[in-house]
Order: structure tokens, then sequence, then C-alpha cells
């Protein structure tokens, strides 16, 4: 579903990526883990189309064709979806009118019907409760005045909605306390599929104990260091990215 | 493309209602003097009294001297000698009803959305068309006149109903007030006139729809609005001109007197055309609008949209006189490409208990300049006094500017004031994150823009929320890709 090929790209003219190898196939579910500043998310940013990053070398292929020469909302149309680590507000905008635009945008690309206002406020109530969210939540401007957990649950509300077919999400768990996270964690166990893929990137291990990935991928400096099965996170864990960026001896200098 | 590039791909607009109708004109020639205000009466069979508060007015505006103190507004000074005063499209004959009015008007009007026949009429909207400096048709008059409200051009109010005119004119705005509104007290051609009856509920919106067509002239029309006791009006302006490269003044009046508990809600949709992506041409919209709570437990709502224009400067003002009254000013003003917007309001608390609210959303983007200043006076007598103002600016890209200026004037200790402030960014990150979602680019502006502006867009009349928010959509996205 996704391959990516020594994937370089640079940020205001500094290297942040220096040659990313990464297949994705459906059903899978790939943890991304490094260090502060290893790449991980510059490689999400990458992948979902952000301004101000530059590919200098190597390609990603989605679905068999060049991700990276669509634009933004051409990539969510084709099912990309990138879970923000800082979801962004948007004041005056209500969230279900929004997630509604979305959808739709999304529908109609693909030659389907829109969804009318009735339709999706079912739908969406309906995803609520498996997200454990207040429906309030519903007619306030979208993250306005969110929590930090509320934020992630609506990120992840968003992902039920579009029904992406490789979702990429960026620090998920990142300021959820337990609970919140045990929440996050069954709602994207939920929308797993065959057809689908997930990619999560997250610093800790923890995450992992509750949505359990194919595969653990750890990168450093740009690179993918070393990749394993769900052991290799428990690895982590227990001795430290040290382990991996010294042991693996890449001689790279920052 | 860099993200700057894209966002004055995003905000270059195109002006859509720039075209020019080939009509012959009555015009007076260029320049100004007292012959030219006599001209002007008497093409307009004026009484006396109103050639003489004419010629009073250009007297004393004779004595003063253009502004020059706004510190964020600059342009080229203005040749009042070259602009011409009257211009009106020669009429064939006199008219007796619409089926009479030059055809090339009324496909005008037609062609920028505001059809006048009467099979094609907006059904719960009462036009008032004017062309140039003159009315050329009101829709719906026989209707309203049944329920003894006036509307139509200033000029028939003239004629028909002096005596409102004498009592009314300049006693909101006098003559003195300022450079613009004394020259349009000498010289203003026509506009609209209002009336509405004790106890009226006008039972549909009253709309004026202002174009400028000729060049080189200036348009100064004239607007009053009279609300007698417990009478409602919802009444709407739109403006468009068509694309030239010189400048043209716009200096019109807006007087309003609301009675005692009567409600005026006054909307704007200003569209004039801006000049282009340079800044050559455009209209100067230099504008004087004032309301009077005059009666106890009045009500004056102010809301505009100002998209248009090279240059605004608009201060939509209430004097809140009766004790118990209102005064509410709701304004978004847009400045993309070389716009300058300097805008606001004044609210003077006279009497007790009155409330007023104001707040301001100012958009800018390209090299747009966009100022709120406003003040909020509280005289001596203006016990348990209240407002409430929020000014919020949007920057789009790194080359444009928002400024703030919120005067205050407290001289009773029981008022209460608040004043909020914010500016913000339209992010990156915002229409990122949009665009992740599956929104095109243009869908996710349209969408933060119309956010931004919510509480002012609700206050419009519902039948023109929707051209305003698509005429927001309009200004800032122009043709993307």
């Amino acid at each position: 579903m996704l391959k990516i090929e020594n994937l370089h790209a640079t940020v205001d003219g500094k290297q942040i990526l220096r040659g990313i190898d990464l297949e994705v196939g459906a059903g899978e579910v790939h943890a991304i883990m490094g260090p502060n500043g290893s790449g991980k998310s510059t490689l999400a940013a990458v992948l979902a189309g952000r301004d101000g990053y530059e590919v200098t070398a190597g390609r990603a292929l989605y679905q068999g064709q060049d991700l990276l020469a669509l634009a933004p909302e051409d990539r969510a149309r084709q099912g990309v979806f990138l879970a923000f680590q800082y979801p962004v507000e948007i004041p005056g905008v209500g969230n279900a009118y929004f997630m509604r635009a979305a959808l739709n945008a999304t529908r109609k690309a693909r030659g389907e019907e829109e969804v009318d206002a009735i339709d999706f406020l079912e739908l969406i109530k309906s995803k609520m409760q498996l997200l454990e969210m207040n429906q309030a939540l519903l007619s306030r401007s979208v993250n306005e005045g969110f929590s930090g957990g509320e934020k992630k649950r609506n990120e992840i509300l968003q992902m039920a909605i579009l029904e992406p077919v490789l979702a990429i999400l960026d620090e998920v768990d990142s300021g959820l306390d337990i609970d919140a996270l045990r929440v996050v964690a069954s709602g994207v166990n939920g929308l797993r599929t065959p057809d689908n893929a997930v990619v999560l990137v997250t610093h800790y291990q923890r995450l992992l104990n509750y949505i359990v990935p194919d595969f653990v991928h750890v990168m450093d400096e740009g690179r993918v260091l070393r990749t394993g099965g769900k052991d290799l996170a428990l690895e982590l864990e227990s001795r430290g990215y040290d382990w991996v960026t010294q042991g693996a001896g890449t001689g790279v200098t920052a | 493309m860099s993200s700057t590039d894209l966002l004055d791909d995003l905000t270059r607009r195109e002006y859509p209602h720039g075209f020019v109708t080939s009509i012959e004109d009555d015009q007076a020639p260029p320049g100004l003097n007292e012959d030219i205000v006599r001209l002007i009466s008497k093409k307009k069979n004026e009484p006396e009294f109103l050639l003489e508060w004419r010629l009073k007015a250009f007297r004393h505006w004779l004595t003063m001297e253009e502004p020059v103190w706004w510190p964020k507004v600059s342009y080229p000074r203005i040749d009042y000698q070259s602009i011409i005063y009257y211009s009106a499209p020669k009429p064939k004959k006199q008219l007796k009803s619409l089926d009479e009015v030059d055809p090339e008007l009324l496909r005008t009007f037609e062609k920028l959305g505001i059809p006048l026949q009467e099979q094609q009429r907006l059904s719960n909207v009462a036009v008032d068309a004017v062309f140039d400096s003159v009315s050329v048709a009101t829709t719906f008059k026989d209707k309203l006149k049944e329920m003894g409200i006036i509307f139509g051009s200033f000029s028939e109010a003239v004629r028909e109903h002096p005596e409102l005119i004498q009592q009314y004119l300049g006693s909101v705005v006098p003559y003195t007030d300022n450079y613009f509104a004394a020259l349009n007290s000498a010289v203003f051609s026509d506009g609209s006139f209002c009336y509405i009856p004790p106890g009226v509920r006008c039972p549909m919106e009253l709309s004026t729809y202002f174009r400028i067509n000729a060049a080189n002239t200036g348009q100064f029309e004239r607007t009053l609005l009279i609300a007698e006791p417990g009478s409602y009006v919802s009444y709407l302006e739109g403006c468009t001109a068509p694309m030239r490269d010189e400048n043209q003044l716009h200096a019109a009046v807006v007087e309003l007197v609301a009675l005692g508990n009567a409600h005026i809600k006054y909307s704007t949709v200003q569209n004039w055309y801006p000049g282009d992506k340079d800044g050559k041409g455009g209209i100067y919209n230099f504008v004087t609008k004032r309301g009077r709570c005059a009666g106890k437990g009045s009500r004056i709502s102010w809301t505009q949209v100002e998209t248009g224009s090279a240059i605004t400067w608009k201060y939509p003002s209430c004097i809140l006189q009766g004790d118990d009254s209102v005064g509410e000013f709701y304004s978004v003003a847009v400045t993309a490409n070389r716009q300058q917007a300097d805008t606001g309001t004044k609210m003077i608390h006279i009497g007790k208990n009155t409330k007023s609210t104001i707040i301001s959303k100012g958009i800018s983007a390209g090299r747009g300049q966009n100022t709120y200043r406003g003040a909020v006076k509280v005289l001596k007598g203006a016990d348990g006094a209240r407002n409430y103002s929020q000014c919020d600016s949007l920057l789009m890209g790194d080359r444009c500017g928002a400024h703030t200026f919120p005067y205050l004037d407290v001289r009773n200790p029981t008022a209460t004031i608040e004043h909020e402030a914010s500016t913000s960014k339209i992010g990156e990150d915002q229409l990122f994150y949009c665009r992740q979602r599956g929104l095109s680019e243009e869908d996710a502006v349209s969408m933060i823009v119309n956010g931004f502006c919510k509480e002012v867009l609700r206050e419009l009349p519902m039948e023109f929320a929707v051209e305003a928010q698509k005429l927001l959509g309009l200004s800032l996205e122009g043709s993307v890709g």
C-alpha cells in the first residue's frame, strides 16, 4: 500500500530525513519510534503534504502512485489521514459542520453522493459513543477550548468518520492520561480492517500496549536504524534509545 | 510554491462588477463653485430652504481643510475642481412606472443581481436603485405606502414631504461635522429616504442599491431614515462600481433617527471597485454615518461588510440620547491587495442605562492595511452606561497590517466598559489541517474566514447573509490554481 524509498527531505535547508525506506502493507500496524528530533514527525508531515518541507531525493508510492506529487487534499481524498500531534483550532467553524464538509469533499471526489445533515448527525453521534465523547463538542468550534484529551479524541473521531485507507497517527498518545489513552486506542483498534493500515508515530512504548504493532521501526538522525516486531518496542523501553542509536554504529554526527 | 505566494494567489481578487453601462448622461461641468450648487438644486426643483442649506454647507466647506491626520491611510490629494458633481442618466421623459425605465438600466441592475422588474423581484425585499447620482426605480412602493411607510428617492421626498426633510436633514450629521459631510451637504444629488410611522413594523427588508457608472464623477448620496415611536425597520445598502484606472470619490452621508422604542437595523454590504492588484484605481469611500437614538428604549444596529473600495473611511456611530437606548456595531472589513480601511464606530452615551456593543472583525491580506478606530464616550449624566467592545484582526500573509485604536472617554463612575482585542494569522496550520481533511484550498480559506466573521454575519438579514458569505469568499480567494 505504501512504499517509501530512500526518502530525503529538508526543512529550511536543513536535512531532516536522510534516506527512509519503509513498506506498509494492507492490514498492518507499524510503529515508528525514536528520540526527539529523530525525524518521526517530519516523515508524517511529508507524507501528508505539509508546506515547508522539501523532498530532495527518493519517493513514496501509495497504491502504486506517486504520493508526493499530489496536493494535500488529494492525498486525503484518496484515503491518507493524518492525526495531528497538535490539532488545530478553527474559531467560528462548528465541529460537526467541519467534519461533514470534510466527509462530503472526500465523497464528492470519489463520485459518491453527499451526506445530508441529518444522516450525518446520526453517523457522528454513533461514532462519538464509541469514543466516549461528550456530544456538546459537536456544536463547539473545531478544537476551540477543547482539553488535550478532547482534541485527541476529536482526531480519532475524524478518522472514524473519514475511514482512511492509510492512517498516520502522530503522537496521538501525548498528553493523554491512562483512561483517555485506553479509549483512543480502542477507537483506533475498532477501525482496523484487513484493507487499511495504521502508522503510529510515538515516543513511548506505552501506546503499543494498547495498539499492538506488527512492525516497530526505530528512527534516529533521519534514518530507520532498526526494524523488528512488537518485542523491539519492549526492548527499547528497558534499554533506552541509546542502545539502538549507538549500538547500530551509524557514525552520523549531528 | 511558497506559502506566501500561495496566500497571494488566494487573495488576488477578480472584481465581477467592473463593467460600464453605456448610457447618455446629463452632466454638470467639472468643478465646484456656488453656481454648481445652485445648478444641482435647480435640476432637482428644490425648495428654497434646501438651496440655502446647501449654500451654507458649501460656504462652510470652503473654510475647512481636508483632513490629513489619518496615520494609517495615505493617498494623493484630491483635486476637487476636476470632479463632476452631478451626473444623471438622461431621462427620456417623466417616468410613470418601472416599464418606462431605460431597459439598459434595468439590464445593469439585473446583471448585478438586483432584478427590478415585477416578475423577478426579490420577494421580501423592496429595492431603491440609485444609478450614479439618481434614483432610477423603487420596487414595492405602493404596497409600503398602504402602511404609511415612505420609501424612495431622496429627491422625491424633498418634493413630497419637505416638512420631514426640513425637520430632520442635518439633525444627526450637521453640515459642519466634517470635511466630507460638508461637501456632501453642498452637492448631494440623491439617495434614499425612509419614514416608518408610529408602531409600524416594516414587513420587508428595505434596500438601496448604489451603482457608480459615469467616469470622473463623485457620488454624493444622502440617506435619511426616520423611525417613529415603536416602529421597526431593517434596511440594507449595497454598492458596486465599474473598474477604472482613476480613483473616484464617494462621500455619502447617512442619518438615522430612532424615536421612543423604535428599532433601526441598518446593514451595508459595500463592494465598490477596490482598484487593481497594484492599487491603481478604485473608490475612495469617505462616508459619514450616524444614528441618533432619540427616544427612550430606542435601538440602532449597524452591521457592515466592507470588502470593496481602495480606501474606506467610515465610522457608523450612535448617539445614545434616550434613556435605556441601545447602540450596536457589527463590522467585517476586508483589505486585500493595496486596499486601506480605517473604520470603526463612535458610541456616545448620554442617556441613563444606555448600552452599546461593538464587534469588529478586520481581515488583511496581500498588502492591505486595516485599522479599527473606535471611540466610546460616556457623558456625565449617563448613569449605568455599559459598553462591550471586541476587536479581532486576521492576517493573511506577512505583508499586510492590522491596527487597533480604541479611544475611551468615561465621565461617569457608574459606567461599565469592557474591551477585548485579538490578532491572529490565518494559520498555514489551519489551512493544512483543512486540506488534510480533504477540503480544497478555496473552501478552507472561505471556511476559516467565515468562521472568523460569524458573529457579524449572523446579524445580517437572512437574504443577505449568504450573499455576504459568498462575497467574502470571492474577495479573498480570487481564482486559485
